[in-house]
C-alpha cells in the first residue's frame, strides 16, 4: 500500500487494521539469478537498485539475524560527502546525490536532515589539512567550505569554542548539505521497497558455505535453510565479510573492530547540527527524539564482540564535555557496539573477487551509512553487469596488489 | 483532591521523624522526612501526579520505587546543574531540593499537548515514516523542527556544569552487586572466608526486599537484618559496602563499571566534594545479586496515576511508612498478591477488591491473608480517572461486569529476575517455565547470579543460594569456605511465580511502555506490518528505548507479542540489554578529565626558560613548544623567524628539541632488530657513529624519520619525530613482540627522560665548546659529521653528542637527563648569543628544513613511499624490513606518482600557503587539471622570497618550471618555479663549514 496522505488518514479512520506487512517473509526459493548475503542497508539497497534499475527481480537477500539488525542500525547516521581523493568524493557525493530524494523514491520517510556537518579543527595541522579538504572539494564541486570559530558558534551555539580549552575550536570545515537520516527506517524503506518488486527476503537464514561449481565459478550458497542456487553471488556482510568470503577460500585484506556508540537520554532541541571532531574523537548529533547520538572509536584490538571497553566510550566523554560543557549532567543511556571491517587503505572494495560470479562489497570502516544509497546503486550495476560501475572500479580488490590505494584515514578523516 | 493531607503513617518506615525537610515541586512547598525519595515525599503529601507522557502528554504518577520507574521524571536544579528526566523514585529527598515537573505546558495539570490524544489514531507506532513527505522540502523545513520541538522530555543544563566528578579504580576478589538479602549472604560468606569483597548497592540504604516488605530472618527484622549485616561488613578489614552505587555495565576481563554518588544527596555539599564517582572495578569473581524486576498488567488506561507496581506499594508503606491510596484495588496473577493485602490492611487502607484471573486463585489469596474484601475472578479491564484513578473496570470469569471505586491499583504480573548485567557481554536469558520469567543464561567467565536475580524468589532460599554462591567464589580463589548456615525465616511459598501471558478482557489504550507511549494496538500494527522480531518491534514502536530501557515494559511487549503471534513467549528472544544498567551521567564518565586535563599538555624540561625569554608558544600533539623567540622590536611571528633563520646561518643557534621521541634499544640482537625495525641498513652503523633513519608502515608508506645511533655494541638511542613518538614506541613494541620475538633486545622510551637541543650555524662548535667539559675533543678530527658519543657537560652532568643536521649548517645535537634540561638550554643560549647567535624556534626550524628540502610530518602523511619522497637512495635493497614486501607493488613505482619538490615564489613578496593546489599556468580551477598540493610553506631569508614543498605529479620532470598555487579560500594565487627540493646548498658544504 502507498503511503500517502489519503492513506495515512483513510487508515487512521479504519483503526489502522488494513496496513499490510511492510515486506513478504518468504521461505527462500530453490536457486535465483542473484543471491546478496547479508540484508543490511547496502545489501538490501543493492537489491532494490537491481530490480528497480535492472529490472533483476529473480533476487534473494539473505540474512543470518533480523533486517537491518548490523550496522545498520548500530551507527551515528552521519552523511557527508567532503572526502580527499577524488574516488572517494565520487561515490560519496553520488550517496548524497541519492540522499536528496531517498524518501520520495522509496515512498519512505528516511528523514534525511541536512543539517550540516561541521569538522572541528584545533591546531595549525587540522586547519592545514582541513583547508586542503575544502580546496579538493572545490576543485570537484563539492559542497564544503573553511568557516572561523566564531562562525562555528554562531552555527551550533552550544558549543564552546573559548581559546582556554585544552584543545580550542580555531575553525571548522562545513558542510551544509550533510547530516542524518533515520538508519532503521533506510533499512526498512529499501527492503519495504525491493520486496515490493519481487525481491525475497529471507532473514534467519544463516550462509554456511559457498558452494562453486567445478568450473571454480560460484553455484550457490549453502544456508540453514538449505542450499540456494545461484550463479551470482554478493557479500555485503560488514563486519563478517572475512568469514563469509573465507568460505570460498578469498581471503579479505579486512580487520574486524568493535566500534561504540551511544546516546543520551532524551532532551528537548540543543544542537542543531552535525559536530565531528577527528582530533579529540567526538562526534555528535541529537536524534528527531531528543537523544544526543554520539560516536566513539574503534578498540585497539580486532574482535567480533559486539561490544566495546569502557575506557573507549570514557574517552569520547571526555572529549564531548570539553566542548559542550553542558552537557555533563545529562545522562548515557544506551551504549553498544558495532563490529566494522576496516581495509589497509579505510577505503571500501567493491567489485569482482578471484571466484567467478562472487562479488564482495565491503571494507565501510566506520563510515558505511552515509554511503548506503550510493553503495547499492553501483554494487547494483556490478552483480547486473559483472562490470564495476566507473564509480566502483578504483575501489577494487585489486588495488592491494598494485598499491593504487585511495587512503582516506592518513592525515585526518580516521573517522568519516 | 488529595494534596494538603498527609499520607504518613504513624509508625514504621526508615524514615526519620524527627529530621522534616523541605521541598518543592512545580513551585509548591512540601515537607518530607530524611529517608525519603522525592517519589514517598510526593505521595505522602497526597501529590500522585508527576509527569506527562512523551508523545501524548497522558497525565502520570508514581508506577515503582526503584530505579525501574518510567513515569516519574522530573527536573531537579538549575543553570548548570539543571538534571533532567531524572527518577523521582530514586532522587534522595534533602532539605531544599527543588523538582519541576517536565514535557507539559502550561502546567502539569492542564497540558495543552495532550490534544496530541486525539489524533492518536493517526501518531500510531512509526507513523512518521509513512508521512511528512510532501513535499519533500518541507520535512526540513516544517516537519522535522516540529517534530523535535514536540520530542525530548527534559531540557539540558544551561551552562557548564560547576560540580567535580572523578575515577577510581578498585580491585577485589569478589564484587557482589545488589544488597539485598542473596547480595547480603553472598558478600558475608566472601568476606568471611577472607576474600577482598566489594558489595555495591544502586540504592542509599541496604536491604532490598527486605526493607521493602516485612520479613524476619532469625527472629530479627529484614531491615534490622540488612543492618547488623552492613555494619559487620564495614567492620571487616577486607570488605567495603558502597551504597548510592549502581553498577551499570560488565565488560571484558573482569571489569565492571560503577557509579557512586557522593553527593547528590546533600543540601551542602562539602566544598571541593565530588559530585559523582566513576568506580572502574576489577574482580576476579562477580556475584551478581540484583534482584528482579516486578512485571504491570495490561489494561485499560493502565498509566493512570494511582496504578502502581504491588511490590512498590509495599515499598511505600513498609520503607517509607506513607500510604498511596485510601483505597486499592489489588489486580495480580500471583500469589504475592496475599503480602500486598495484608500491608494494606495493615496500615489501615481500605482494600475494595482482590482480582485475579486464574480459577480459585483470589478466593484462596483473600482468604489466606485474613483481609476482608471483594475477590473477583477476573481481571480488570480499565483504570478510571483522568488525573487520577477513581475506580477499576472489572469483569470476572463469569462475563459480570465490576466498577470498583478506589484510587490506587497495584498490580503484579509477576517478577523477571534482573539479568540485565549477565547479557552484556552476549549472554542470552533463557526462559524458565517454573518462575515465568526469562532468566539469567550463560554466564561470562567468574560471574555467577544468586537469590532473585537467579531466579530463587523465596527469601530462605535467596540467602542460602546467596551464601553458596559467595562461598563458591572465595573457594574458587584458594579461600577457606566458612561453614554453612542456615537462616531462620518467616516462611513463604514461591509467590513470585506468574505466567507472563497476556489475560483477555482490557479495554480501550492499553499502554506496553509507560514513557514512550507504545499501546497494545501499537504493538498490533507493527506486527501486521511485518515488525514480527522483538527487536524490529522495539525499533519500530520504541518500546524499550526509554529511559528505563524497558525494563517493565520489556517482558510486557514479548508477552503481548507472543499473544498476537498466537506463539509461546518462550519463542521469543528477549532484546539486548545495554549498558548502563541504569543512566549514568556523562559528566562521571569523563571524570577528572575536563578542562585544561583533558589531556596532560607535556612541556620540556627547558619550557620555563623559554617562557622568560618570552617565547611565542604553539601546540605540536601533546606538547608546547617555542614557535619563536620575538626580541627587540620585531612585531611578530615572520619577523623573528626571519631573523632567527638568519642569526642561524651566520652564526649560531640553538633549539629545544626535546620533544622528538627517544628510545633506549639495547640486547644483543639490537642491530638485528633495528636493521628489521628501519628501511634503511641502521645495524651496520659502526659504534660510535649515527645516522638517518627511515620508518615505513607494513604497507610500504613512510611512517617517521628520526635517527639512530650506536653508542656501543649493545646499544642504540633512536630518536623518532614529536608527534610520532607515541606511534614509533607502539610500532617497535609491536615488532619486537609480534614479528621478532625471539631477538634479545629491549626498548625503553625515554622521551621524558632526556632533554636535547640542536646548536645549529657555523659558530656551533665554538657554542658546543663552551658548555662540555673542556676535556671532550669537539674538533673535526675527533668528532667528525655524523659521530655520536657520551660525553660531560661543563660542571660533569652526562651527556650525549651527535652530529646532525637539519639545517642543512653546521650542527650538533646534545642531550643530557631531564634535570640538568633547563641549566644546558640557558647555558647554550647564552654560548650562541655570546657568539652572536640567538635561540630559534619551530618557525625558524621549519623555514631551513624546507630550505634543504627536508620531509616532515607534512609530506609523511601516510600516503607517500620513500620514492615519492625522495628517499628511496635510503632504502636497503639487500636486507629484509617492516613494508618491504608491499614496497615493490606496481603503482608505488610509477613515476607519475606525486612526488617531493620544492617551489619558489617568481614574486618575492608572493604567498604561497599549504594547501594551496597546484595548477598549471592558465589552467582552470577544477579537478581534472589538479597537478598536486602545497604540503608546508614559509618564507625565507635566505633566498628573499616565499617557498614551499609540495607534491606534485610528475614531480622531477617538472623542475624548471612554472606552476600556480592557487588557494581560493582567501585568494592566494601565487606564481611559482619548481626547483628540486634542496633549495639552498644542495651540495650540502656547509655542514662542515
Amino acid at each position: 500500500m502507498k503511503f500517502s496522505f489519503a492513506s495515512v488518514l483513510s487508515n487512521a479512520l479504519g483503526g489502522n487494521a488494513a496496513w499490510p506487512a511492510q515486506w513478504r517473509s518468504p521461505e527462500p526459493k530453490a536457486s535465483y539469478d542473484a543471491v546478496i548475503v547479508g540484508a543490511g542497508g547496502h545489501g538490501l539497497a543493492t537489491a532494490y537498485y537491481m530490480a528497480k534499475e535492472r529490472g533483476l527481480t529473480n533476487v534473494a537477500v539473505i540474512e543470518k539475524g533480523w533486517l537491518g539488525g548490523g550496522n545498520t542500525g548500530r551507527n551515528t547516521t552521519i552523511i557527508r560527502s567532503n572526502y580527499l581523493w577524488e574516488e572517494s568524493e565520487a561515490i560519496y557525493e553520488h550517496a548524497m546525490g541519492l540522499w536528496q530524494e531517498l524518501s520520495t523514491e522509496l515512498n519512505y520517510n528516511v528523514m534525511y536532515s541536512a543539517r550540516g556537518v561541521m569538522m572541528l579543527a584545533h591546531d595549525r595541522h587540522d586547519v592545514e589539512t582541513f583547508k586542503r579538504h575544502v580546496h579538493a572539494n572545490r576543485l570537484a564541486g563539492i559542497d564544503n567550505e573553511w568557516i572561523s570559530a566564531g562562525e562555528a558558534k554562531a552555527f551550533c551555539p552550544p558549543l564552546d569554542v573559548s581559546p582556554t580549552l585544552r584543545f580550542p575550536v580555531v575553525g571548522a570545515a562545513l558542510q551544509r548539505c550533510g547530516g542524518v537520516a533515520r538508519h532503521d527506517a533506510v533499512a526498512w524503506g529499501y527492503a519495504r521497497a525491493a520486496s515490493a518488486m519481487g525481491v525475497d527476503i529471507v532473514q534467519n537464514c544463516a550462509v554456511t558455505g559457498i558452494r562453486r561449481d567445478p568450473s571454480g565459478a560460484v553455484a550457490g550458497v549453502e544456508t540453514s535453510k538449505g542450499f540456494i542456487g545461484a550463479k551470482k553471488v554478493g557479500v555485503v556482510a560488514a563486519g563478517h565479510t572475512s568469514t563469509v568470503m573465507a568460505m570460498a577460500g578469498v581471503r579479505m585484506p579486512l580487520e574486524s573492530y568493535p566500534l561504540q556508540a551511544l546516546v543520551s537520554e532524551p532532551v528537548k532541541p540543543f544542537m542543531p547540527c552535525v559536530v565531528m571532531s577527528n582530533k579529540i574523537h567526538a562526534y555528535m548529533s541529537q536524534s528527531d527524539k531528543g537523544e544526543l547520538v554520539i560516536g566513539a572509536g574503534t578498540d585497539a584490538y580486532t574482535s567480533y564482540s559486539q561490544r566495546g571497553a569502557l575506557h573507549i566510550s570514557e574517552h569520547t566523554l571526555e572529549a564531548i564535555c570539553e566542548l559542550f560543557p553542558a552537557v555533563r549532567r545529562l545522562r548515557m543511556l544506551r551504549n553498544w557496539g558495532g563490529i566494522v571491517d576496516v581495509t589497509p587503505d579505510r577505503s571500501p572494495i567493491i567489485g569482482r573477487t578471484p571466484v567467478a560470479g562472487l562479488f564482495v562489497n565491503c571494507g565501510w570502516g566506520t563510515g558505511g551509512f552515509k554511503a548506503t544509497p550510493g553503495s547499492g546503486h553501483v554494487f547494483a550495476h556490478t552483480l547486473a553487469t559483472g562490470e564495476p560501475h566507473p564509480i566502483a572500479a578504483p575501489f577494487s580488490l585489486d588495488r592491494f596488489r598494485t598499491g593504487r590505494l585511495i587512503d582516506e584515514a592518513a592525515a585526518a578523516a580516521v573517522a568519516h | 483532591m488529595t494534596a494538603g493531607r498527609s499520607f504518613r503513617l504513624a509508625s514504621g518506615g526508615l524514615v526519620a521523624r524527627d529530621a522534616p525537610l523541605r521541598f518543592s515541586f512545580d513551585g509548591a512547598d512540601y515537607e518530607g522526612l530524611a529517608g525519603d525519595t522525592l517519589a514517598s515525599a510526593l505521595l505522602a503529601n497526597g501529590v500522585r501526579l508527576a509527569g506527562r507522557s512523551f508523545k501524548y502528554h497522558r497525565p502520570r504518577g508514581i508506577v515503582a520505587a526503584g530505579s525501574e520507574e518510567p513515569n516519574a521524571l522530573v527536573e531537579l536544579g538549575a543553570v548548570g546543574r539543571r538534571e533532567p528526566d531524572t527518577r523521582a523514585t530514586t532522587a534522595e529527598l534533602f532539605d531544599g531540593l527543588s523538582a519541576r515537573s517536565q514535557n507539559r505546558w502550561p502546567s502539569l495539570r492542564f497540558d495543552a499537548m495532550a490534544v496530541n490524544s486525539l489524533f492518536a489514531p493517526l501518531l500510531g507506532a512509526g507513523f512518521y515514516y509513512k508521512t511528512f513527505m510532501w513535499p519533500a522540502s518541507f520535512w526540513e523545513r516544517l516537519y522535522e523542527p516540529l517534530i523535535r520541538r514536540a520530542a525530548g522530555l527534559g531540557r539540558i543544563a544551561e551552562a557548564r556544569d560547576p560540580d567535580r566528578y572523578e575515577t577510581v579504580h578498585d580491585h577485589c576478589d569478589v564484587l557482589v552487586v545488589g544488597a539485598g538479602p542473596a547480595g547480603i549472604a553472598a558478600a558475608l560468606a566472601a568476606a568471611r572466608a577472607g576474600a577482598k569483597t566489594i558489595l555495591v548497592e544502586e540504592d542509599f540504604v541496604a536491604g532490598g526486599r527486605l526493607v521493602a516488605d516485612r520479613r524476619e530472618i532469625d527472629g530479627v527484622g529484614g531491615a534490622e537484618f540488612a543492618r547488623a549485616a552492613q555494619a559487620e561488613l564495614a567492620g571487616l578489614p577486607n570488605a567495603r559496602v558502597l551504597v548510592r552505587t549502581a553498577l551499570f555495565g560488565a565488560y571484558d576481563h573482569g571489569e565492571y563499571g560503577a557509579v557512586e554518588r557522593v553527593t547528590d544527596h546533600l543540601a551542602d555539599p562539602p566544598p571541593f566534594a565530588v559530585r559523582q564517582r566513576l568506580r572502574r572495578i576489577f574482580a576476579k569473581r562477580c556475584i551478581v545479586a540484583a534482584g528482579a524486576i516486578e512485571r504491570p498488567l495490561p489494561f485499560g488506561d493502565n498509566d493512570r496515576p494511582g496504578v502502581m507496581l504491588a511490590g512498590a506499594v509495599r515499598a511505600y508503606l513498609n520503607r517509607y511508612a506513607v500510604t498511596p491510596g485510601t483505597r486499592a484495588v489489588v489486580f495480580a496473577d500471583n500469589d504475592d498478591a496475599a503480602r500486598t493485602l495484608a500491608d494494606l490492611a495493615l496500615a489501615g487502607v481500605e482494600v475494595a477488591a482482590h482480582v485475579d484471573p486464574r480459577p480459585g486463585a483470589a478466593a484462596r489469596l483473600t482468604a489466606a491473608s485474613g483481609v476482608a474484601t471483594r475477590a473477583i475472578e477476573g481481571v480488570v479491564t480499565r483504570a478510571l480517572g483522568r488525573l487520577a484513578v477513581t475506580g477499576a473496570a472489572s469483569v470476572d470469569a463469569a462475563g459480570a461486569a465490576w466498577r470498583v471505586d478506589c484510587d490506587l491499583i497495584a498490580v503484579s504480573g509477576g517478577w523477571t529476575p534482573s539479568a540485565h548485567l549477565t547479557t552484556h557481554l552476549g549472554g542470552k536469558p533463557a526462559w524458565r517455565e517454573d518462575i515465568g520469567a526469562f532468566a539469567p543464561g550463560a554466564l561470562p567467565p567468574g560471574m555467577a547470579v544468586a537469590g532473585a536475580a537467579a531466579g530463587d524468589f523465596g527469601l530462605a532460599d535467596a540467602l542460602t543460594g546467596g551464601w553458596a554462591a559467595g562461598a563458591r567464589a572465595a573457594q574458587d580463589l584458594g579461600f577457606a569456605p566458612p561453614p554453612p548456615r542456615e537462616p531462620k525465616v518467616d516462611p513463604d511459598a514461591p509467590a513470585r511465580a506468574s505466567t507472563l501471558r497476556v489475560h483477555p478482557g482490557a479495554r480501550g489504550k492499553v499502554f506496553v511502555d509507560l514513557q514512550n507511549d507504545v499501546t497494545t494496538g501499537d504493538v498490533a500494527l507493527a506486527r501486521r506490518e511485518g515488525f514480527r522480531r522483538p527487536e524490529h518491534l522495539k525499533r519500530y514502536t520504541t518500546l524499550g528505548m526509554a529511559t528505563d530501557q524497558g525494563k517493565t515494559s520489556g517482558p510486557l511487549g514479548l508477552a503481548e507479542l507472543a499473544a498476537l503471534e498466537g506463539r509461546e513467549v518462550s519463542d521469543l528472544a528477549p532484546t539486548t540489554w545495554r549498558p548502563p544498567f541504569t543512566p549514568v551521567a556523562i559528566g562521571a564518565l569523563a571524570g577528572a578529565h575536563v578542562g585544561p586535563d583533558l589531556q596532560p599538555t607535556r612541556l620540556p624540561p627547558a619550557h620555563a626558560v623559554a617562557v622568560e625569554m618570552g617565547a611565542v608558544f604553539v601546540p605540536a600533539g601533546p606538547w608546547l613548544r617555542a614557535q619563536y623567540y620575538p626580541q627587540g622590536a620585531e612585531s611578530g611571528w615572520l619577523e623573528a623567524a626571519d631573523a632567527e633563520v638568519r642569526a642561524v646561518r651566520a652564526a649560531a643557534g640553538v633549539c629545544d628539541v626535546s620533544t622528538l621521541g627517544k628510545f633506549e634499544v639495547a640486547g644483543a640482537d639490537a642491530a638485528a632488530f633495528l636493521d628489521f625495525a628501519f628501511a634503511n641498513p641502521v645495524g651496520a652503523l659502526a659504534p660510535g657513529r649515527v645516522r638517518y633513519g627511515l620508518l615505513l608502515r607494513d604497507d610500504g608508506m613512510a611512517m617517521d624519520d628520526g635517527t639512530v645511533a650506536r653508542l656501543a655494541p649493545h646499544r642504540f638511542v633512536v630518536t623518532s619525530s614529536s608527534v610520532g613518538g607515541p606511534a614509533a614506541h607502539l610500532h617497535f613494541d609491536f615488532q619486537r613482540q609480534a614479528r621478532k620475538p625471539d631477538l634479545d633486545v629491549r626498548i625503553e622510551n625515554v622521551t621524558s627522560q632526556w632533554a636535547q637541543f640542536s646548536v645549529a650555524g657555523p659558530r656551533a662548535r665554538d657554542a658546543i665548546a663552551r658548555v662540555l667539559d673542556p676535556a671532550f675533543d669537539v674538533s673535526d678530527a675527533a668528532f667528525p659529521y655524523l659521530a655520536a658519543g657520551e660525553a660531560r657537560l661543563a660542571g660533569g652532568e652526562p651527556a650525549r653528542l651527535f652530529r646532525l643536521s637539519y639545517s642543512g649548517e653546521r650542527a650538533y645535537e646534545i642531550a643530557t637527563p631531564a634535570q640538568w634540561g633547563a641549566g644546558l638550554f640557558r647555558a647554550l643560549v647564552a654560548a650562541c648569543e655570546e657568539l652572536g647567535g640567538r635561540a630559534y624556534g619551530l618557525e625558524a626550524l621549519n623555514v631551513m628544513r624546507i630550505e634543504k628540502g627536508h620531509v616532515a610530518g607534512s609530506e609523511i602523511d601516510g600516503r607517500t613511499t620513500p620514492r615519492d619522497l625522495g628517499l628511496d637512495k635510503f632504502v636497503a635493497k639487500k636486507k629484509d624490513f617492516v613494508g618491504r614486501a608491499m614496497l615493490s607493488r606496481p603503482t608505488l613505482l610509477d613515476p607519475a606518482r606525486p612526488s617531493l619538490v620544492g617551489l619558489r615564489s617568481v614574486e618575492p613578496d608572493a604567498r604561497i600557503v599549504a594547501g594551496a593546489h597546484l595548477l598549471a599556468e592558465g589552467a582552470p580551477f577544477d579537478a581534472r587539471h589538479d597537478l598536486g598540493h602545497v604540503t608546508t610553506f614559509g618564507h625565507s631569508p635566505t633566498l628573499g622570497r616565499w617557498i614551499a614543498l609540495a607534491l606534485v605529479k610528475d614531480g622531477a620532470a617538472r623542475i624548471g618550471t612554472r606552476l600556480r598555487a592557487v588557494e581560493p579560500l582567501r585568494g592566494h594565487d601565487a606564481l611559482c618555479e619548481v626547483v628540486a627540493p634542496a633549495q639552498f646548498d644542495p651540495e650540502g658544504s656547509r655542514l662542515h663549514g
